[in-house]
């Protein structure tokens, strides 16, 4: 037999397909397999009364956006440069931004 | 059907032997192309998968938050607001919450300290003098229970806990900085005296009832801010939105460059591979068969790099914890938590990841090859 | 077996630069001969070429192989007849350089979806016969002119057609290389081949191997001789 282009393309994409569909068993395997520490978790928000995830602990603002005031989020203005890093990567908090779309366009002629 | 088949296997060894003579240049590409998805598809991913974990873990978090604002400012809840909410009807629990935040010059770090007030977490209540600390600040610390710290408090004074509990790993993602003390031991180490909380949580007998009792609840207290559990919720619903800082910054950046490198690729069509089609036509090929023909390359090479791309962004983000993303996502922070986040695949998105990276590519490759495509067979001659 | 009645062809047929490169041709190609058009360079022997080998459409007149006129039927019949009845060597080869002799070989028959394995034998098999076995894996461009031109050949055969059409394919060879050539043809005439060259090479128009040589000049017949 000889060996042809199109045999080992086959083979390849076989191979590519075989490990994007095991991406999905793995991750039914994971979810089965981490359902407990999600539930522990679940319980310590419950017993803690925790509010925010904690992905970024440089500013108060980041650490727990959810509770964050109007003056202390994006200091200066929601579309302006970030002073922390992660303030960029994240919108403002919903209630906050519509706050401030209020704010923005009571402002807009008066200065 | 054995033809047809036959045809394209043809077709597609004929594509690849060409894509071959280029060895370099279309690995290069490939590999690229491989990148951009990679990127695209751990973001993706993450993102999803973060949100979907912060849903499932937060829909457990106070229903009603209480602040006071003073001067646009946090200020601390002064007694008597806690009996005042309690004769607003509907209120089921109300719990005046003692937290707030602790800088520790040793490393630089921010803390989140907090009195946890209910007897019934998994650690009991936390003695005075003792101190549960969260896995992220054991890390930096390099603590173990037992071990004794000592925190200098904002008012001077030193005060020395002994580390009762290390909370657990797995609970990173919601506790990586806190550190859990006594109520006693919180009110003096800030200073806070008896009487005063930081905010309130409230939790209602009927949650359809919530905005009404918050309505009540700012009659009652007008200088109360009030956040409700559904807006927790939605700010991180909309956490890493596609529209936000870096993550567009990323995409537009990669997507345009890629744009511009796959345009460059597949409409530069050379002299070279004219001539080529033109021999192609001359010796008994169908425009339509010059066009299957790179229809083929265009999918094949698309295809290769969304396969590769995703798997490899899958074990990125699942595997091996968006490494990737950590200097982005750390920023200034020094405590940042290890996670593993549970993975959440969504068909649609993936889907859509797909259309987006195969289908303009392949369109991109045939495109510039109709009008080439469709010379006259004696055109080689003529020439 | 070709019968060509009254061909015209024009170039730019409506614009300024209009050009009648064929003004009128009747021809007949009879079957396992070899027929040589030979004229000088502007005769309209090349176009004559590619009408006979249902490469081109004439403007007017009417194109018949064996029993069937072929002159009106659409582009996709054209190529199927194309690919079935004729083989084609170019004046320049034309070759797919970065490809392996043997690819280049196959490459007519990609679609028609036939066999693989049996049309990867059919190509050694011809390679053989035109004595480039030990070449065939060898990339075309590092092959020499008489090697590249066997290529061709081979290429133009793979389909089994009963028409091999050649423009002018002595005109990159030298003497030796040339009665190589006119061997092979002599090979194929005795395999039952109909032969259709163009070339003004006297070596070639002369030769005992050819049947009939037709003459060109400004689009018109000459004579025919032999």
């Amino acid at each position: 037999m000889h060996s042809r282009r199109s045999h080992y393309a086959f083979a390849f994409f076989a191979l590519c397909l075989a490990l994007f569909l095991l991406t999905f068993a793995d991750a039914a395997f994971r979810r089965a397999g981490s359902a407990d520490a999600l539930a522990a978790n679940e319980r310590l928000v419950a017993q803690l009364g925790l509010t925010d995830l904690c992905l970024f602990t440089e500013a108060r603002y980041t650490r727990h956006p959810s509770q964050a005031d109007l003056q202390s989020a994006f200091q200066d203005h929601p579309l302006a440069f970030e002073h922390f890093p992660s303030g960029s990567l994240m919108p403002p908090s919903q209630h906050l931004l519509t706050r401030y779309e209020d704010l923005d366009s009571k402002t807009k002629s008066a200065d | 059907m054995k033809t047809w088949i036959a045809k394209q296997k043809a077709l597609i060894d004929f594509t690849l032997s060409s894509l071959a003579r280029r060895k370099l240049k279309n690995l290069g590409l490939l590999l690229v192309y491989t990148i951009i998805v990679f990127l695209l598809a751990s973001v993706m991913l993450y993102t999803h998968a973060l949100r979907h974990e912060a849903a499932q873990v937060l829909k457990s978090s106070p229903e009603v938050i209480v602040q006071r604002l003073v001067a646009g400012r946090h200020d601390l809840i002064p007694p008597g607001y806690l009996e005042k909410l309690g004769r607003i009807r509907g209120v089921q629990s109300k719990e005046g919450r003692l937290w707030g935040y602790f800088y520790d010059n040793v490393v630089s770090a921010n803390y989140t300290l907090m009195a946890p007030s209910s007897a019934s977490h998994d650690f009991g209540q936390v003695a005075d003098g003792k101190i549960v600390i969260g896995a992220a600040v054991a890390r930096e610390r390099g603590l173990a229970p037992g071990n004794l710290i000592s925190f200098r408090s904002y008012t001077g004074k030193l005060f020395i806990f002994t580390v009762a509990a290390v909370l657990p790993h797995e609970a990173e993602l919601v506790s990586a900085d806190l550190l859990l003390l006594s109520e006693t031991d919180f009110r003096s180490f800030f200073d806070i005296p008896a009487g005063y909380y930081n905010d309130i949580a409230l939790s209602v007998a009927n949650p359809q009832e919530v905005r009404n009792i918050a309505g009540k609840i700012s009659e009652t207290l007008p200088d109360a801010r009030i956040i409700l559990r559904e807006e927790v919720l939605r700010t991180y619903e909309s956490i890493f939105n596609w529209r936000e800082g870096i993550v567009l910054v990323l995409l537009s950046g990669s997507i345009l460059a890629f744009a511009i490198f796959a345009w460059e690729k597949a409409s530069g069509l050379s002299a070279e591979e004219k001539r080529e089609i033109g021999i192609l036509k001359a010796i008994g090929w169908e425009t339509g068969d010059v066009l299957k023909m790179k229809f083929w390359e265009g999918a094949l090479v698309s295809l290769a790099a969304f396969l590769l791309g995703y798997v490899a962004a899958y074990l990125h983000v699942f595997h091996f914890s968006a490494a990737l993303f950590e200097p982005v996502l750390k920023g200034w922070s020094v405590l940042y938590p290890r996670f593993e986040l549970v993975p959440v695949v969504d068909g649609f998105q993936i889907a859509t990841l797909f259309f987006f990276t195969v289908f303009p590519y392949t369109v991109a490759t045939i495109v510039p090859i109709w009008r080439a495509a469709i010379t006259d067979p004696d055109a080689v001659m003529r020439g | 077996m070709i019968k060509l009645t009254d061909i015209r062809k024009a170039y730019h047929q409506g614009q300024h630069n209009e050009l009648w490169a064929l003004n009128g041709i009747d021809l007949t190609i009879e079957a396992n001969k070899v027929t040589v058009l030979s004229g000088p360079s502007g005769s309209g022997k090349s176009t004559l070429l590619t009408i006979v080998g249902c490469m081109a459409r004439p403007t007017s007149g009417r194109v018949q192989l064996g029993e069937r006129d072929i002159s009106g039927l659409p582009e996709r019949f054209l190529t199927d007849i194309r690919r079935k009845t004729f083989g084609f060597v170019f004046q320049q080869f034309n070759l797919i350089s970065g490809l392996s002799a043997r690819d280049n070989v196959m490459l007519p028959a990609y679609p028609l979806g036939g066999d693989w394995r049996e049309l990867h034998a059919r190509a050694d098999a011809l390679l053989d016969t035109l004595k480039l076995g030990q070449r065939r894996d060898a990339r075309v461009e590092w092959l020499s002119g008489g090697e590249q031109q066997r290529v061709a050949i081979a290429r133009a055969l793979i389909n089994d057609p009963q028409v091999l059409i050649a423009d002018e394919p002595t005109a990159n060879l030298d003497t030796a290389l040339s009665r190589e050539f006119m061997e092979i043809l002599e090979n194929l005439k005795g395999q039952g081949k109909t032969i259709i060259l163009t070339s003004h090479d006297p070596l070639l128009v002369e030769s005992s191997v050819v049947d009939r040589v037709v003459h060109l000049r400004d689009g018109h017949l000459v004579e025919a001789e032999q």
